[in-house]
């Protein structure tokens, strides 16, 4: 490892000094490639954030694969109901790793407005882990681009050997997220404990 | 070796099939090394727009179709090849006339099958 101080005085001096590692996420946080799918609304926000006028290009992240098998990341846009969270994780689970997701708008993050209805999901998390979530209803377009460049930081940390190495590099790691069925209820099971665990309730 | 006229291209043929090649070896050396594959029954299974999938991805088309591919043959394929043949005319030999005569009339008699079968009828 070259220490920090070190490798900007060689950077002054015209000398770039980097590692297999930061080249390698260099490389990955440059070329995101999301998924082509919206949920609801938040979706025309993600279509305009594409655009000339937002211009997610300018992040790599421009080329929207319509399958799961070339996507990098998952934008869940919008509404998350019961009918149709065991689609949106089986196309997680269609994934290949390393994979991203990104929970946007209130609806993705907690059900939003429709969190009192009987079909809406309380939050994508319930069962798949969510990389970074943006507030709003729906959220600016800046609001996702932030979203982007804030995956991009956490990308840029990942290690690639040790301790605190991603799931996708980790051998042990769970690469199956289950999906849910539909029960006479509610979905079966009620969220993935896994990824969220039951929030306790402090009386 | 290296009067062979050829040798230059044998070297770019060489080059291009590395510049291929070689990112896909980098990239399989590096999954070897680094990221472990974690297949299952799900990630595997035929891509349905999140849907469980049905049935097989290896479906027969029903040789029936066969008539389909005789027509798209003489009217499609047919003036590909007559095109050139109608510029070329002037300056053909007897044999690449004669050859072009079988081709000819080898979908001529498919046209002439179709045409028995009441393929081309509108009903």
């Amino acid at each position: 490892m070259v220490d920090e101080t070190l490798k900007i005085e060689l950077g002054k001096q015209g000398v770039f000094v980097t590692t297999l590692q930061e080249l390698y996420n260099w490389g990955r946080r440059n070329s995101i490639w999301p998924m082509q799918f919206g949920l609801a609304c938040c979706a025309i926000e993600m279509i305009a954030t594409t655009m000339a006028r937002y211009d997610l290009a300018r992040f790599g992240a421009e080329v929207f694969r319509p399958s799961p098998r070339q996507a990098d990341m998952m934008i869940i846009s919008g509404t998350v109901t019961k009918k149709m969270a065991p689609q949106v994780v089986r196309l997680y689970n269609q994934m290949a790793e390393p994979k991203y997701v990104i929970a946007m708008g209130a609806c993705a993050i907690s059900g939003g407005p429709f969190k009192q209805g009987y079909n809406v999901l309380k939050g994508i998390d319930r069962y798949i882990p969510v990389d970074v979530h943006i507030p709003g209803c729906p959220p600016r377009p800046e609001a996702l681009i932030q979203a982007f460049m804030t995956l991009q930081k956490k990308i840029d940390a990942q290690p690639l050997t040790g301790e605190g190495r991603p799931r996708f590099l980790d051998a042990e790691a769970q690469g199956e997220f289950p999906v849910p069925v539909q029960g006479e209820h509610d979905l079966e099971p009620t969220s993935n404990q896994g990824v969220w665990p039951l929030p306790v309730v402090i009386r | 070796m290296a009067s062979n006229p050829f040798f230059s291209l044998a070297i770019l043929f060489a080059a291009a099939l590395g510049f291929g090649l070689a990112p896909l070896g980098l990239a399989w050396l590096w999954g070897k090394a680094y990221s472990p594959a974690k297949p299952n029954a799900i990630k595997n299974a035929i891509y349905e727009c999140g849907l469980v999938s049905k049935g097989d991805a290896w479906l027969q088309f029903r040789s029936a179709y066969y008539l389909y591919a005789i027509i798209f043959l003489i009217f499609d394929v047919e003036a590909v090849f007559l095109l050139p043949f109608a510029v070329a005319f002037s300056g053909l030999g007897v044999s690449a006339c004669l050859a072009m005569l079988v081709f000819v009339l080898l979908l001529i008699e498919g046209l002439a099958w179709a045409w028995a079968k009441g393929v081309l009828t509108w009903s």
